[in-house]
């Protein structure tokens, strides 16, 4: 083919070359107000990496993208647009402070954490399902109908911790803490250079995670399935793969590891189920998943930087107060911009440029 | 190269919190609405702005975006060495709860919830009791028999107001009905005039003739379609009675401006009691709003009766049922 890149432009060079251009415009808009963009760069990223608690804190924010993105990046390989993550995790949320809520008490966390890995799972899967099983027997958009199931998960959330699960006579819609083996285990506990970030050891299930996608869609005859139908659906059906199965199926995958996060936020980090704790992570998945070409290490290293710019834009946000939270969301923007949108827009003169350059460089491919 | 200039930034940074450690730095956390809710974070922010103009005294501030930055956000202001430091929504007691005992010397005030510790001053507001009075308004103002009631999401909160509301209407016609909305599930639901503008034009098709906003910035649209539909509505938490001169009946104001700035006062004088307080009627901490742009709307009749009634909820003769204090309410 003659866009074929060298595999180390099309995974390394393109996303430097998108993430540094987001920042340079970024730092125009830092200028713009008045503010040093130099300064302005120092601060957040020696608030994300600089030191223990901070770097706990982007760590913490990773493990939240790394599930969405996964979750976004197995749909797309089936050519499904899963953008109910939101909702999914929300409902997983349930799942899990169920399980802390019966078992907590009882057993240890490590007991829990299985159970709880299941509740999410089972509960985000369910959500996952109805939409593809719309998709897959009625023809209802998989795009339409994941969005209005993320208010229909708000809806019945809300209803939930209002009337049923909040504690008597609390003004916050949240359930009670959980004991102490309803809850994961910070990593400041073993290392305690971490502060007092939350991050936990939800961030191993993640990484596992990864290892697992990674083995679905490359080393399995589901995955291929998958990776067929996403290509081409008249093919798949011609080689006789069966589309419902496979949209189901690649759904709930999708819905459950999207669940995974509230392992993190639900069980992690505040310890109770509260309201709107998916806070848009489940969305953030969508461009973790684009910039990540897919792939479970493009998804954590752009899990990574979102973690960067999600911590580092806190600490941004503290160290110059012209620097408003809106301001943060523009350059959390603009990255997504250039990473997702405008991802082809370095790539023409690019592949002008190995391809004059090729014979020379690379003749063997 | 790099790893020193942030080591440089950093030492730098440290140094210039030990050095004016001792000078007195205020900070207010505004909660997930946004400091420009045109609400309850503004009224924050109008208090702290006055406490500035006023001492010159320049404040920190952040606005939390996710539930994890609350306690981050309370205990990086505490260790900057800032004192006061002001925390808003109730959201925010469980995070001042885990921050405030690990540094005893600094001053923390939380508005809308009560957090028991040494160093920190709660205020809360008996929202039901402005509430009943600006709903005994509606019920005489209206002529169908029938109001309104929208508000942002379906939290105990929004249910005090409601509930408070409820009673009052039903103080001044035992006879008239009451339609509730809740605006949405999400915390878009606090920001959206016009889901607002559109629920309120139902309610006016459903007879109502005078609707209460409990809403954020949402309130801004239902004050707006009541005005074109020439009817009546009730603004919330700020005075909005000027954004529609002869439409907004009143407003139910939530004096969190003053909280703010008295609590920034009182430290700044090094008087800065801890402790729990509820601004009801009587302390002017909720009330409703009577000035030129709604003197005509108000009967003397009506004037009246609401001051008889505030007059009665103070003296005690008048109790108004609280929502918070048994999760439910009588009326609804």
């Amino acid at each position: 083919m003659k866009n074929e890149l060298p595999r180390w432009v099309d995974m390394g060079l393109i996303p430097l070359l998108n993430v540094t251009a987001a920042f340079l415009v970024s730092g125009l808009v830092v200028l713009f107000i008045g503010e040093n963009p130099i300064l302005a760069i120092q601060e957040m990223i020696f608030g994300a990496l600089g030191y223990g608690e901070g770097f706990g804190f982007t760590l913490y924010y990773t493990t939240n993208f790394i599930f969405t993105g996964l979750a976004v990046a197995v749909a797309f390989h089936a050519g499904l647009f899963n953008i109910g993550g939101e909702g999914q995790a929300y409902i997983a949320g349930l799942g899990v402070a169920l399980v802390c809520l019966s078992l907590g008490a009882t057993f240890p966390w490590w007991l829990t954490f299985p159970v709880a890995i299941v509740g999410a799972g089972v509960f985000g899967a369910a959500w996952a399902l109805i939409p593809a099983w719309l998709q897959a027997k009625r023809g209802s958009h998989i795009v339409i109908t994941t969005i209005m199931f993320n208010f229909i998960a708000a809806s019945l959330m809300v209803y939930l911790l209002v009337n049923v699960l909040k504690v008597p006579g609390s003004m916050e819609p949240a359930t009670a803490r959980f004991a102490a083996g309803g809850t994961l285990p910070y990593l400041r506990d073993m290392i305690p250079a971490f502060g007092f970030s939350p991050a936990n050891v939800s961030i191993f299930w993640a990484l596992a995670c990864c290892v697992f996608v990674y083995i679905l869609i490359w080393r399995t005859r589901l995955g291929y399935e998958m990776r067929t139908f996403g290509f081409s659906q008249s093919a798949a059906v011609y080689a006789g793969i069966s589309p419902t199965k496979i949209i189901v199926v690649t759904m709930m995958i999708s819905g459950a590891l999207a669940g995974m996060m509230a392992l993190n936020e639900v069980m992690g980090q505040a310890q109770k189920l509260q309201d709107n704790f998916v806070a848009g992570y489940g969305f953030v998945g969508i461009a973790v998943a684009l910039m990540g070409r897919s792939h479970p290490v493009g998804i954590v290293l752009a899990a990574l930087l979102f973690g960067i710019l999600y911590q580092g834009g806190a600490e941004l946000a503290f160290a110059m107060p012209a620097i408003s939270r809106d301001m943060i969301v523009v350059i959390q923007g603009l990255v997504i911009l250039f990473a997702g949108a405008l991802e082809h827009m370095f790539r023409p003169s690019l592949i002008k440029l190995f391809s004059r350059r090729e014979p020379a460089l690379a003749p063997a491919e | 190269m790099k790893l020193k200039l942030f080591a440089a930034v950093a030492a730098a940074a440290m140094m210039a919190t030990s050095a004016f450690a001792a000078d007195f730095k205020p900070a207010l956390i505004f909660d997930m609405g946004g400091k420009f809710d045109k609400s309850f974070n503004e009224s924050a922010y109008n208090g702290a702005e006055k406490f500035k103009a006023d001492t010159g005294i320049e404040y920190a501030e952040f606005e939390v975006t996710n539930a994890s930055q609350r306690e981050q956000a309370i205990r990086n202001f505490a260790r900057r060495g800032h004192s006061p430091i002001i925390v808003m929504g109730f959201q925010n007691a469980e995070p001042l709860g885990t921050v405030a005992p690990q540094f005893p010397e600094t001053e923390f005030a939380i508005i809308d919830m009560v957090v028991d510790l040494p160093n920190v001053r709660s205020v809360v507001f008996n929202e039901h009791e402005g509430s009943y009075l600006v709903g005994l308004l509606a019920g005489m103002k209206s002529e169908t028999g029938t109001v309104g009631f929208v508000g942002g999401m379906d939290v105990p909160l929004i249910r005090k107001f409601a509930c408070g509301y409820v009673q009052g209407v039903k103080a001044a016609d035992a006879e008239a009905k009451v339609i509730q909305n809740m605006t949405g599930e999400t915390p878009a639901a606090w920001n959206d005039p016009v889901k607002g503008g559109e629920i309120t034009k139902a309610q006016i098709d459903g007879g109502a003739d005078v609707v209460y906003a409990a809403a954020g910035g949402t309130g801004v649209g239902v004050l707006q379609k009541a005005a074109d539909e020439g009817k009546f509505s009730i603004g919330v938490d700020s005075n909005q009675n000027y954004l529609h001169p002869g439409s907004v009946l009143t407003s139910m104001v939530k004096r969190v401006d003053v909280a703010v700035y008295n609590a920034f006062l009182d430290a700044k004088e090094g008087k800065f009691e801890t402790g729990f307080n509820a601004l009801g009627l009587e302390a002017d901490g909720v009330g409703w709003a009577l000035d030129d742009n709604n003197a005509d709307l108000v009967s003397d009749e009506m004037k009246a009766a609401v001051e008889k009634a505030k007059a009665e909820i103070i003296a005690g003769d008048i109790a108004v049922h609280d929502y918070m204090s048994s999760d439910s309410c009588p009326v609804m």
